[in-house]
């Protein structure tokens, strides 16, 4: 019974309570990183140095007025945020934040598989979030959206494929592992994956540069512009929770997980002192500032020039990695 | 016990669902609804211990082919009413003739499997190994059976699907 | 104004084309523009600009003002760039009563106007980066054009609308050690334009959504009445500081930039170079400022002889006209009228947007430099 039912559930709260809490600083975390990169402050007004923003925000959007705009599809626009929201949060499930069972809610063998199967489905909230608000730019977005996410699942897919060739296994507690054993992190012995998976990321999450289907000042705000309310800021935190799942696979897959750096070298032994979940945190935090910084610093790509970047780049790049990753596999 | 209960409440919801598919009177709901259906349609592959499959049925069903069927719905205009039929009784026969049919096939298939059944689990695939009710394993296995049994379906399927790709971006491009 | 009814195309599929509404509440159309776009699919098969949401009858109301009240009306119009509209009223009224202008005068009244160019094209770097999605380069340019509002502060105490300059003159002198202050600015500027140009002119995604995009040859754009930037990108040389000297800009060593392609880049190109020949304009000013007063002798009374006149100056966006005729007895215009280089070069947009993405249509409208107090007066 305990070992069935309470332990995980009380995993599942912790694990949700603490991915809600770290998006509301990631957003506080956004707006401080573009101010200091921006030659501005950013809020200041809540808490000391604005820290009371992150908990300030969701408030005010659990206060503002949830807007059901009248030619919507009422149901479908309801079921939409929560479709984006939940498969983003269920992803967490399977990510290792230590390699005791204690710090995963479940190690199943296609893990790997298993985020890439969940997070496809996050994809029927934008499209059905814009095409029930019954708007022509939310539809224009979602199409986009949709049309992105597709694309740049396929090359992440594939190189995610060549990791796995590595690795020889698809559970992420067995990735981390693989690279103990290896005595190298992933990202030295497949930088081109690594590289590919960031920017599939990038592309994934409607970042920028990949932000068109939000691209305020092309769409007016993408497929959510009809949005308000807390019904807005399910998709808001869909959104964000996505950007934290890859950047926790990221680092799971190539920058080694929960290890410190050179987990071979005896001389860095007293790095282990330092839980391995703050490790990992450390890293995705690592990741998100680079998902912060690219966002303050390049310009957005044309829808065109991003499916081409997607098709004729990255998934051939993908597919050779891949061959050739299973060269060296069966010759090694 | 338990594994009977949860069969049956997926088995009910599933068929349900399946009901709700086709009745459901906007085309974007039907397409929701087969979503969901296929989600737990997953999740009765996982009561099976078949993860490898049920993760495949979400990647590749619900995440991929159902969204074609979306783009699909969405974009072809529904504003016009659904089609009177002119004879909608003959409509009816011809179902329920058809529906007769394959729950026939479905009786036959059911009642010779069972007769089959009786036949030593080796017999079902030669070089398999045994080891096929590991759960932790079943992914090594779909891939053994995948690449050496059923070696040659394998890549005549990828052909083929190689083939109606080709086929379906030379009819959408005007000007290649 | 008519909307064609959407049209099919192709015959294979039944495909329709999808009117859609850009603006006037739209956060790239710089205002109050509606652009109503036919799309087939994202491609824009034609545009229709719609004004005049913030039309307040500037003209009329300048027939209806005493000479000197019609400044301040005149800030109205471009709003960013209020000294140059200042600038082309006041010459062309001095030109109608042939009032000799001080040398000191038309100095400032050079770097005025030459500072204005600078904050204007600050605001339009920022808001075309920022259309594109460089969400930085706003804050940076920004902050320099603060730095340009604090002069003029200095100047004339507002920050925004400045009724800056009077007919005959100026209205006050530069503050004591405000020319520092300017020189200073420009010692600042320079630098600044370098970091702007490291985070666009070399980017890929920057080039790649800027070049090649809203191709004009220099023909077509003088056929469509285009002027400033959008006409020098294709290669014209028409300056009207250099083709019809006013203020000070004879005495002055300058380069007008030309562009070669005709494409978005090189607008872009040639605005940044404005930048700097501003600056060195500016610098060669503050350096051979002469002494003397800063007011010509001009009636307490204005009232100017019959007559007609028109007179052009290069405001930020482009040539900025002014016809006013007067009859000689009243104390007000009888004919007022203005060519808006906004207005002229918004013509342009529907041949520049045919043909591209959705996404280029702001990548346009940021190209063209509107201000839409000026385009609907």
């Amino acid at each position: 019974m305990l070992e069935t039912f309470i332990i995980p559930l009380l995993q599942i709260a912790v694990l949700l309570n603490a991915v809600l809490v770290a998006v509301t600083f990631m957003v506080l975390m956004e707006r401080k990183v573009m101010a200091w990169a921006q030659a501005r402050l950013g809020p200041m007004r809540v808490g000391p140095h604005g820290i009371l923003q992150a908990i300030v925000d969701p408030i005010k959007l659990i206060l503002k007025e949830d807007i059901t705009p009248v030619a919507a599809d009422k149901w479908v626009f309801t079921v939409a945020p929560i479709m984006s929201l939940v498969p983003a949060l269920v992803v967490f499930s399977v990510v290792p934040f230590g390699p005791d069972p204690l710090y995963y809610v479940a190690d199943i063998n296609v893990g790997l598989l298993f985020i890439v199967a969940v997070t496809s489905i996050g994809v029927y909230g934008i499209i059905l979030g814009g095409w029930s608000s019954n708007s022509k730019y939310p539809l224009l977005a979602s199409l986009r959206a949709s049309a992105q996410l597709i694309s740049y699942e396929i090359a992440v897919t594939m190189t995610l494929v060549s990791v796995i060739l590595t690795s020889g296994t698809l559970s992420l507690v067995g990735i981390v592992e693989a690279q103990r054993e290896a005595g190298v992190w992933f990202g030295f012995i497949q930088p081109v994956a690594f590289v590919l998976v960031f920017i599939g990321g990038l592309a994934e999450t409607n970042r920028v540069p990949f932000d068109l289907p939000e691209a305020e000042t092309e769409l007016t705000g993408g497929f959510h512009t009809e949005y308000s309310g807390m019904r807005f800021a399910l998709f808001f935190l869909a959104e964000y929770a996505n950007i934290i799942v890859i950047s926790a696979i990221v680092a799971i897959m190539f920058l080694g997980g929960w290890m410190r750096p050179f987990p071979n070298v005896e001389a860095l032994a007293f790095l282990d002192l330092i839980p391995p979940w703050i490790w990992l945190i450390g890293k995705i935090f690592l990741f998100l500032y680079v998902f912060i910084w690219i966002r303050a610093t390049l310009p957005r790509y044309r829808y065109d020039q991003l499916m081409r970047l997607g098709w004729k780049v990255l998934i051939p790049i993908a597919i050779g990695n891949l061959v050739i990753t299973g060269i060296v596999k069966v010759l090694v | 016990m338990l594994e009977a209960a949860v069969f049956y409440t997926l088995a009910v919801l599933i068929l349900g669902l399946g009901i709700l598919v086709i009745s459901a009177r906007s085309a974007v709901h039907s397409v929701l609804f087969l979503v969901v259906n296929f989600l737990l349609v997953a999740i009765l592959y996982v009561t099976l211990s078949a993860q490898f499959v049920a993760v495949i049925q979400v990647l590749v069903y619900a995440g991929g082919i159902v969204v074609l069927y979306l783009f699909v719905v969405m974009l072809v205009s529904l504003k016009r009413a659904p089609e009177q039929h002119a004879d909608t009784r003959r409509l009816g026969v011809t179902g329920a003739v058809l529906a007769g049919a394959v729950l026939l096939e479905v009786i036959g298939i059911v009642v010779s499997g069972a007769a089959r059944s009786d036949a030593p689990a080796g017999a079902r695939g030669a070089g398999v190994p045994e080891a096929i009710s590991d759960p932790m394993l079943n992914t090594e296995q779909i891939g053994w059976v995948l690449y050496t049994e059923y070696l040659i379906p394998f890549e005549v399927a990828s052909m083929l699907l190689l083939v109606a790709m080709i086929g379906a971006i030379v009819l959408a491009k005007k000007n290649l | 104004m008519t909307i064609e009814a959407p049209r099919r195309v192709g015959q294979a599929f039944d495909t329709d084309e999808l009117v859609l509404n850009m603006g006037p509440q739209h956060p790239s159309t710089h205002g109050v523009l509606r652009v109503v776009l036919r799309l087939d699919g994202e491609r824009v098969v034609d545009a229709d600009c719609v004004i005049g949401y913030i039309h307040r009858g500037v003209e009329k109301l300048c027939e209806n003002r005493d000479w000197t009240q019609i400044i301040l009306l005149t800030d109205r119009m471009d709003y960013v760039a209020a000294a140059t509209s200042n600038l082309g009223y006041v010459e062309t009224v001095e030109k109608l009563m042939q009032v000799e202008v001080p040398r000191r005068a038309r100095y400032i009244r050079t770097i005025l106007a030459e500072l204005q160019r600078i904050a204007s094209h600050c605001l339009w770097l920022g808001t075309h980066a920022m259309d594109i999605g460089a969400m930085t380069v706003l804050l940076y340019a920004f902050r320099e054009r603060e730095h340009v509002l604090d002069l003029f502060e200095e100047y004339c105490g507002a920050r925004l609308t400045y009724n800056s300059m009077r007919i005959g003159g100026l209205p006050l002198d530069i503050p004591t050690g405000w020319d520092k202050k300017v020189s200073a600015f420009c010692d600042l500027m320079e630098p600044k334009l370098d970091e702007y140009e490291e985070l666009l002119t070399n980017n890929r995604i920057w080039v790649g959504r800027t070049r090649d995009i809203g191709v004009i040859s220099g023909e077509e754009a003088t056929a469509l009445g285009l002027c400033g930037p959008p006409l020098r990108g294709s290669g014209v040389s028409r300056d009207v500081r250099k083709d019809e000297p006013n203020a000070a800009y004879e005495e002055f060593d300058f380069d007008i930039p030309l562009g070669t392609r005709g494409d978005t880049y090189d607008r872009y190109l040639i605005r940044l170079e404005e930048f700097k020949q501003s600056i060195r304009i500016i610098r060669q000013a503050l350096e051979g400022m002469p002494e003397g007063p800063v007011m010509g002798k001009v009636p307490r009374l204005i009232k100017p002889p019959a007559g007609e006149t028109y007179h052009a100056i290069e405001s930020p966006k482009g040539e900025l006209g002014y016809f006013i005729v007067s009859d000689g007895r009243s104390t007000n215009p009888y004919r007022f009228r203005v060519r808006p280089p906004s207005f002229c070069n918004l013509q342009g947009l529907r041949r520049l947007v045919r043909g591209h993405l959705v996404a280029d249509v702001v990548a346009l409208i940021g190209t063209i430099d509107i201000v839409l107090g000026e385009v609907d007066r």
